[in-house]
């Protein structure tokens, strides 16, 4: 329980990855709560992509326990992890650029009965109007911008509770930024919990709750974002101030 | 005249080798290895109809399906036991294991019918058609080869754009990891696609012995060869390049066979692919390669 009297909704407990020898996550432990924004920040290379892939199932940790809504997950595959309401945008969006945009909603939707798509695409093209418009287009030739709404899209697609969300502002000019993060608040405002990581750590910590700071496969700080954000080492090592 | 038949029979032979290119393109667009058994599996299809029909009794249809059926348990099962484990394995291991695979086989089909050649019986007796005052005749092989061809393709253009199972081949074969984000049972897919490609390669057994019908344990290798150069051709892992090429190859063969030389028509088809491959590398409708940004 945190102190806002909510459900951990996902409670990561002491991970270790590996990727053959190489000892990836070395130990990491953290919470999300219902209806937060949780960000988790640090720089190339400390493990954050490893660390969501790991909680959705991708990959498998050595050690440690992860539990989503109570219940232990481990060793369930990821296919397995969207119908429990986890859904993972990933890194570089991976979007299937040979379908079209709505075959891409389409399939986000793979784990819910047919009859409720087209409710969820309604719902999905509210918060990205743009994509209505793209509809028919084949994904591969739309900008980074829509590619990114794109792939948020199709996570939204299968009703999560949580949504964790691998680096989004990758690669965005700074207005669709500040669009995507304005999307990512208002999903939350809607009811679905998010679990965010951002190399972005300023836009990051303006929108969260709560932080987690990564190095090297270990969390090094965590609490309040507001404190983070005011907090010496946190604006010297992440915030260039 | 000669053309003409030329012609129709280049389309049939070809057709035969599209839909053997099916299987192999499917798998390799989906699963990413090149299953080098599926020519095999041809083979036994063609045995289990040789024996519906000869040995059993049992009417044409049934046997066909019958084959369909044991292709389809057989292509499942070496999926599940041989490359299964070595999803995460080097490719040049999945590759080898095929290779082993298709020896297996064929020594195994040795073991059960022997190293003498079968007559295949024709399943359904037909007349041939005379056209132009019986200046050409179509065997009715031919034409069902042809027919066959076309309603495998729309069915399986269907089934690939409309179902949810289709769809799902596509993301598979797209990013496997995405589609398992989705929750796609990757496993599940492939399986099904091993399923559809040796499906089909009891109907190509069944279409090519019709058409020449000599049947022993190394039938399939021969025209698995040239139906994977047909997918390599057309474009691997496209469907449509499947098609393509396959129907190309049986055209070039064929005329290549009547206009340049008999004994040098399989040299022709492998000279026109690698001609191919040095303009287009991808092949006819292949995808050209991105990088991945
Ligand atoms: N597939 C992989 N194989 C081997 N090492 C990897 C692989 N993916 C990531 N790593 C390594 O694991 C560490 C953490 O990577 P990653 O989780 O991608 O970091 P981040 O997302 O924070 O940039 C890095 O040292 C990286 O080189
Ligand atoms: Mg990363």
């Amino acid at each position: 329980m945190s102190e806002t009297g909510k459900l951990p909704l996902l409670k990561v407990n002491d991970i270790h990855v590996y990727y053959g020898a190489i000892h990836a996550i070395k130990g990491i432990s953290l919470e999300v709560n219902e209806g937060e924004i949780v960000t988790l920040i640090g720089a190339n290379g400390a493990g954050k992509s490893t660390t969501l892939n790991t909680i959705a199932g991708l990959l498998r940790p050595r050690q440690g326990s992860i539990a989503f809504a109570g219940m232990p997950v481990d060793g369930i595959a990821a296919n397995k992890m969207v119908y429990k309401g986890l859904s993972l945008c990933p890194e570089g969006r991976r979007i299937f650029q040979q379908m079209t945009v709505k075959e891409n909603l389409e399939m986000g939707a793979f784990s819910r009965p047919n009859e409720e798509i087209g409710a969820s695409m309604e719902r999905v093209y509210g918060f990205f109007p743009r994509l209505k418009e793209r509809e028919k287009q084949v994904a591969g030739t739309l900008s980074g911008g829509e590619q990114q709404m794109l792939a948020m899209g199709r996570a939204l697609m299968s009703k999560p509770t949580l949504m964790m969300l691998d680096e989004p502002s990758m690669g965005l000019a700074p207005i669709l930024v500040e669009q995507i993060f304005d999307i990512i608040r208002e999903m939350n405002h809607a009811g679905t919990t998010i679990l965010l990581v951002e190399q972005n750590a300023q836009m990051a910590l303006s929108i969260a709750n709560r932080a987690y700071v990564m190095e090297t496969g270990r969390i090094t700080m965590e609490g309040d974002a507001d404190e983070l954000m005011h907090d010496d080492n946190v604006r010297k090592a992440y915030l260039g101030s | 005249m000669a053309f003409l038949s030329n012609l129709v029979n280049g389309i049939s032979l070809g057709s035969i080798y599209a839909i053997i290119a099916l299987g192999y393109t499917m798998v390799y667009g989906i699963a990413k290895m090149l299953n080098f058994a599926h020519g095999d599996v041809i083979m036994v299809g063609a045995f289990i109809i040789f024996c519906g029909a000869q040995y059993w009794g049992l009417p044409p249809a049934v046997c066909i399906l019958l084959a369909m059926l044991v292709c389809t348990v057989l292509g499942m099962t070496i999926e599940k036991l041989a490359y299964k484990p070595l999803r995460k394995a080097a490719g040049l291991a999945v590759l080898i294991t095929a290779i082993g695979m298709s020896y297996l086989l064929q020594n195994t089909a040795l073991l059960i019918w022997g190293a003498n050649p079968k007559v295949f019986p024709g399943l359904f007796k037909l007349d041939t058609f005379r056209l132009f005052n019986g200046q050409l005749s179509i065997k009715p092989e031919t034409l069902i080869t042809i027919l066959a061809n076309i309603v495998i393709m729309v069915a399986l253009t269907l089934f690939i754009s409309r179902t949810k199972m289709g769809k799902a081949m596509r993301c598979v074969s797209e990013d496997r990891g995405a589609a398992e984000l989705m929750g796609i049972n990757v496993n599940r897919t492939i399986s099904v696609t091993f399923a559809i490609g040796s499906a089909l390669a009891a109907i190509a057994g069944w279409l090519l012995c019709s058409s020449y019908p000599q049947l022993m344990p190394t039938t399939g290798s021969m025209p698995g060869i040239k139906a994977f150069t047909a997918a390599v051709f057309g474009g691997i892992g496209s469907i449509p390049g499947a098609m393509l090429g396959g129907v190309l190859l049986g055209l070039i063969e064929i005329f290549g066979k009547a206009y340049i030389s008999t004994e040098l028509g399989d040299a022709i088809v492998f000279a026109v692919l690698i001609i191919v491959l040095l303009v287009r590398p991808t092949g006819l409708l292949g995808k050209p390669i991105r990088e991945k940004v």
